[in-house]
């Protein structure tokens, strides 16, 4: 029929375009790593397209298992400072009248537009041996000599959770905005006391945003490796580190596919557990 | 004179597994202001939006002016629709939004004037063409969505719901408008609503539906006094509705029983022991504190609602049946609990075929 | 003041004092990086004195200034066609019913959710296997795979049952599919273009990831070539550039926030 015809077109060339771009640049990319990871690696480097799991086992050996338990462990301390600091931060704004609101989350976003390394050199500027901060600790005296925090883990770490803050912050704020304020009154007029009101009512319809802060923290934190590069001085490594190091240096594409393909699966997990229990559709990302 | 502009023929509508639309037959006459009333669900959006184009139909043809429209897209039909929620344009000023007909056909810049002048004249917004849609009320933003449909010069008008969004005293006051406004310019106009009184209220006719089918085509004053399926009964004001069987034949007069007792009522081509309806409106019940007539039916009032400008008086009969009985004035009377028989005068009662849907 | 004003208060106090305190964490490193602009040492390592020499120094810097205009570049390229992408694939997945839609639409969450350095890797993988010639043209992919999520899901978001009611309502005028699509579709969505315009340009401008793997060996983007900078440390004359960039964009905000105020005031006077 003529009138069918004619409405597959506009379809076509509305969602054609994208379709394509995300087939050929995620879903044929993505497949292919799968695939890779269970070859060979080559003498010299590269792939040699034999089936193999080496690169699996060589995963569970224990210089790459403790990699991988060191940035699990990281991950999840970064989420869970991100999830503690930013969600009274989140409520503080969320109680704001809505104008008023939206200035204090741009207030968030501007740092943000700050070339994010060199606001991570920043921290190294501070914390270095010689740096302001060293220098006060010892002009007070709280410290007899410099103390050194730069290459160290408590470094990354400061990095990491101050580049992801605003990622946990953002969704919480939005599931607590959305929160009905008359149901926060319901429950103090039925005699709940703020704590109580919080642990009955808040947090449980907040959850979806908690969740949502819990996914955009710890999966980025899991595959970062600037953070480490900037602050952890190729001292410290994780698996970001690792995959990038089998696609320079190294040249072990199988094994460097084999951690991404962890890390899939840690996301996949994730996000499966996430529509699960927090009976969501879709993800609060934007 | 009676000529039909638009055709509905054998027209099926069908959504997944879901038919919305059963074979339905509708000819829209020229010039006339018909309704397609019926609850939430029933279809009449639905068969306004084939009409206008954005559903195609599943089976059956649709005729403007004796033209099958099948295969023509919205923009090529000459029919014009309100929306609903009015559907303005946020970014245009109430000028371009009235405009747009005539700047899609790239009419002239001051024909187009003078033409968009003429709309707001005609709804009343002149002195409102710089606003944005935002900034005007509810009232208001419905005269523009009239106004950008109209000058098109339509052979038909749909118009979806369009006063659904207004307060009650505004509803009446846009009723009364359209009305007028339909007479005036002597467009057709298809009105879609879900408003009984809205509908009785506007139209020349009337067609009531309800799961996709027509249970009555008729003017208001038919579809109130005579309804044709216990559905219309229900649904066009308020009726008490008894089922029953035919128990005695007298010429036209039927004696009928139903669990409250037996009843009377006039009906033509009835047999003994047919399953029938009878519906009466509230108003046309009659009730004493004592038996009078042959028949007359035993209940207890249960209560009395005062509704402004009548009182409406619940009894419940023997069975358990809740009837209602409506009077302008308070009888005092007459106290909850009190044993009352009714009756009603047979020609006020409307039998209704059980069978027939 | 009463019991219960009393508590409220401190309350609202310790709060502020807290969102303050929150603020602060974010901003010190972006105080920080400026003061190290007018830092008066050849390489940052600590404060030695005031200049604003590198503010000249930081234009004789080829390699610096190259990398900047590099990453401008690729910004504007990939915000444009991503943003175009994006704007047609929104409106096509909100508005048909396709049988890959929900395909799409899971694949178009992988990029914002997954690490980048997963995706990277990924394309790096299938381009080094096929022969791509990593460059301008790897970079750009990369970027725009990023840049097309992210902007489909803030179009995504200002398009509702409005606008659908509109664009029938164009229709029902006599507009075709085109014209409705250029006269109302996209006027009404234009705050979400706008957004993820902006969101496009700052993901790209900022990248380090893509651009540092699907680089190939010539010329690298401003974060690429601080992060490899900072092993032998990064020179004030980098912090002179990103203060620039930073006070350029809050300048931009700070009169784009003025103008609209302006357009407000002018048509509540008109009104």
């Amino acid at each position: 029929m003529k009138n069918k015809m004619k409405r597959k077109g506009p379809v076509l060339a509305m969602a054609g375009p994208v379709s394509i771009w995300m087939i050929l640049f995620v879903t044929l990319p993505m497949l292919f790593i799968i695939y890779i990871s269970f070859m060979s690696r080559g003498t010299f480097g590269g792939v040699v397209y034999e089936f193999s799991t080496e690169s699996y086992t060589t995963l569970l050996s224990t210089v790459y298992f403790k990699v991988i338990i060191k940035s699990l462990k990281v991950a999840t301390l970064t989420t869970i400072t991100c999830l503690v600091l930013g969600y009274p931060f989140a409520y503080f704004i969320a109680r704001k009248p809505r104008e008023v609101a939206s200035k204090y989350i741009t207030l968030i976003m501007i740092p943000f537009w700050t070339n994010s390394l060199m606001r991570l050199n920043a921290w190294l500027l501070l914390f270095q041996t010689s740096g302001p901060v060293n220098n006060f600790l010892v002009e007070t005296g709280i410290s007899s000599e410099p103390i050194t925090f730069v290459y160290t883990d408590g470094l990354v770490a400061l990095g990491l959770v101050t580049s992801m803050l605003p990622f946990a912050v953002l969704p919480m704020y939005s599931s607590i905005e959305k929160l009905n304020k008359s149901l926060l009154e319901a429950s103090a007029d039925l005699g709940a006391n703020p704590k109580k009101t919080f642990k009955n009512i808040t947090l449980p319809l907040t959850f979806p945003g908690i969740f949502s802060a819990i996914i955009l923290t710890f999966i980025p934190s899991l595959g970062i490796y600037t953070v480490t590069d900037m602050l952890g001085g190729g001292k410290v490594l994780y698996i970001g580190n690792i995959i990038k190091n089998q696609f320079g240096v190294i040249r072990n594409w199988p094994l460097g596919s084999a951690l991404s393909v962890l890390l899939i699966i840690i996301t996949g997990l994730l996000i499966f557990v996430y529509t699960r229990f927090a009976k969501v559709d879709e993800l609060e990302v934007v | 004179m009676k000529e039909p502009i638009v055709r509905l023929i054998n027209v099926d509508k069908v959504f997944g597994t879901n038919t919305v639309i059963k074979d339905m037959n509708l000819d829209i006459y020229k010039g006339e202001f018909l309704t397609l009333l019926g609850p939430s669900g029933c279809g009449k959006t639905t068969t306004l939006r084939m009409i206008a184009g954005f559903e195609t139909t599943s089976a059956g043809t649709i005729t403007v002016e004796d033209e099958n429209i099948h295969d023509k897209e919205p923009y090529e039909r000459d029919v014009n629709t309100v929306f609903q929620s009015y559907a303005l344009f946020p970014h245009m000023t109430v000028f371009d939004n009235v405009a747009y007909g005539l700047t899609i056909k790239k009419v002239p810049k001051l024909e187009k004037k003078e033409k968009v002048m003429e709309m707001l004249l005609l709804v009343q917004l002149v002195g409102y063409e710089k606003r944005k849609p935002d900034e005007l009320s509810g009232g208001q933003k419905q005269r523009v969505a009239i106004a950008r449909a109209l000058i098109n010069n339509p052979k038909v008008l749909l118009l979806d719901e369009p006063l659904g969004a207004l307060d009650l005293k505004l509803r009446k006051q846009m009723q009364v408008e359209l009305k007028r406004l339909q007479k005036k310019l002597g467009i057709t106009f298809i009105y879609v609503t879900h408003d009984q009184e809205e509908a009785l209220t506007m139209s020349d006719r009337i067609a009531v539906i309800n799961e996709g089918i027509i249970e009555q085509l008729s003017n208001p004053q038919d579809l109130y006094e005579h309804p044709e399926t216990k559905f219309v009964a229900g649904f066009i004001g308020e009726s008490n509705i008894f089922d029953g069987k035919v128990y005695e034949i007298n010429g036209e007069e039927l004696k009928i029983e139903t669990n409250s007792g037996l009843c009377a009522a006039y009906g033509k081509n009835y047999i003994v022991g047919e399953n029938v309806n009878i519906a009466v409106r509230p108003e046309h019940i009659n009730y004493s504190k004592t038996p009078t007539e042959e028949v007359s039916l035993k209940g207890r009032i249960r209560d009395f609602t005062y509704v402004g400008n009548f009182v409406k008086t619940a009894v419940v009969m023997e069975d358990g049946k809740e009837i209602k009985i409506s009077r302008f004035e308070m009888d005092n009377q007459l106290q909850e609990d009190d044993q009352l028989f009714i009756n009603w005068n047979p020609t006020k009662a409307v039998v209704i075929r059980a069978n027939e849907k | 003041m009463n019991r219960v004003e009393k508590k409220k208060r401190r309350g609202r106090i310790l709060s502020e004092i807290y969102a303050i305190l929150i603020y602060s964490v974010l901003y010190i490193p972006v105080f920080v990086m400026m003061a190290f602009s007018f830092n008066d040492q050849r390489y940052n390592y600590y404060w030695v004195g005031f200049t604003t020499k590198w503010y000249g120094k930081m234009l004789t810097n080829t390699a610096l200034i190259n990398s900047l205009w590099y990453s401008i570049a690729i910004a504007i390229l990939a915000t444009v066609i991503s943003v175009a992408i994006a704007t047609l694939g929104a409106i096509g997945l909100q508005r048909y019913e396709f049988r890959s839609k929900k395909f799409v639409n899971n694949m178009l969450y992988i990029p914002i959710i997954v690490p980048e350095i997963v995706l990277a890797v990924a394309i790096l993988v299938v381009f080094m296997t096929v022969g791509v010639h990593l460059g301008l043209g790897s970079i750009l992919i990369g970027h725009c795979t990023f840049c097309i999520p992210y902007s489909v899901v803030t179009i995504k978001g200002r398009i509702s049952g409005d606008n659908m009611s509109m664009e029938e309502a164009s229709m029902d005028l006599g507009a075709n599919r085109f014209q409705t699509f250029w006269r109302v579709t996209v006027p009404s969505i234009m705050p979400g273009i706008v957004s993820a315009t902006f969101l496009s340009f700052t993901l790209s401008i900022d990248d380090v990831v893509m651009s540092n793997l699907l680089a190939g060996a010539k010329q690298s983007t401003l974060p690429v070539l601080i992060l490899s900078m900072n092993k032998s440390g990064i020179t004030p004359d980098v912090n002179a550039l990103t203060t620039i960039m930073i006070l350029f964009i809050v300048v931009a905000m700070i009169l784009n926030n003025i103008i609209k105020g302006a357009l407000k005031k002018r048509k509540t006077k008109e009104a």
